[in-house]
């Protein structure tokens, strides 16, 4: 079981974590805006996650926190 | 359950001001990683340049100097001079190093100081607007060459690590991208090794980080990282261009 955890308000909305998880469960929030305006990125399936920690690998702002 | 994977110690909490999706994120923190790891915050004095990494020392923990517009290995040259047992590094762009700091990039690589440059190449001028670089790829689109850089009057890019690598005094010459999960990865074990290079007294390190900038090159965060696949790195190709003490490591 993995966890992760996002520093929302951090977040740009770049979307490079989205492309960097092998599992597709990273995906922009449609429905919520941060404290910047973005659609901040999060985790839809959390059950999948197998804490590879590529998606904090690829975030430019150290928005990610990966345990495992 | 531990932590795998969070933000590196010898960065501050200021938010990155970089554009989203920028890959200097990336880049900082790969080298504060290096710095966490080799245990050397107390005593590494970074020199940032001038260009989209200007404000670098709001992001570090350790000290920093700015140094003039391509003058970073100058200034970082009389930092380690004045006080050898510091780890001196410089965090420069292509703007930077591949222009204005032409001279004190390739004369420091000469006299063979020992400091370790970080080299972020994004082919374009980031800060003032995206304007052409040394470093644009021939045909290139940017603010000042509308049509494509036009070889026959502006002339071909600068590949730092090929001319570096014919200076005698270059001790450790690599180029890495960090446009997706391997190579990043292959990135922080370049950079650990510039660092290590000069704790043992190695001398001149630089590695070229081919970056993007997602905003002046007009494309989203991911499409860029799409195209230094296709356009970069064909162009800057990746690997070890000079490495002086490789044979005596092989044996």
């Amino acid at each position: 079981m993995a966890k992760v955890t996002f520093k929302t308000d951090l977040c740009k909305g770049c979307s490079l974590c989205v492309g960097a998880c092998p599992k597709g469960i990273v995906k922009l929030s449609e429905t919520k805006l941060n404290a910047k305006g973005h659609h901040p990125a999060e985790v839809t399936d959390p059950e999948k996650c197998i804490g590879c920690a590529f998606c904090a690998t690829m975030c430019p702002d150290c928005v990610i926190t990966v345990e495992r | 359950m531990s932590v795998v994977f969070e933000k590196p110690k010898s960065l501050t909490d200021a938010v990155l001001h970089y554009c989203p999706g920028c890959t200097h994120g990336i880049i900082h923190r790969l080298v504060a990683e290096v710095i966490d790891e080799l245990g050397i915050e107390g005593k590494t004095i970074g020199v940032a340049p001038v260009g989209c990494a200007v404000m670098a020392y709001d992001y570090f923990t350790c000290d920093f100097v700015q140094a003039a517009h391509g003058r970073a290995p100058a200034v970082a040259t009389g930092v380690k001079r004045s006080d050898p047992s510091k780890i001196v590094f410089t965090y420069q762009g292509d703007g930077d190093l591949a222009a204005i700091g032409t001279a004190e990039t390739v004369h420091s690589a000469a006299r063979r100081e020992n400091i370790t440059v970080i080299f972020v190449n994004n082919a374009i001028y980031g800060m003032t607007g995206g304007q052409m670089a040394p470093t644009t790829l021939p045909g290139q689109v940017t603010q000042t060459s509308p049509y494509g850089r036009d070889v026959e009057t502006v002339g071909y890019p600068v590949k730092v690590c090929e001319l570096l690598s014919n200076v005698d005094g270059a001790a450790y010459v690599e180029r890495v991208a960090v446009n997706n999960v391997k190579n990043v990865k292959n990135a922080k074990k370049a950079i650990k090794k510039a660092f290590q290079n000069q704790i043992e007294g190695k001398g001149f390190s630089l590695i070229e980080v081919v970056s993007t900038c997602p905003t002046n090159w007009g494309m989203t965060p991911e499409k860029a990282l799409e195209w230094v696949d296709e356009k970069m790195i064909p162009y800057y190709p990746l690997g070890v261009y000079k490495d002086i003490y490789a044979e005596e490591e092989a044996k």
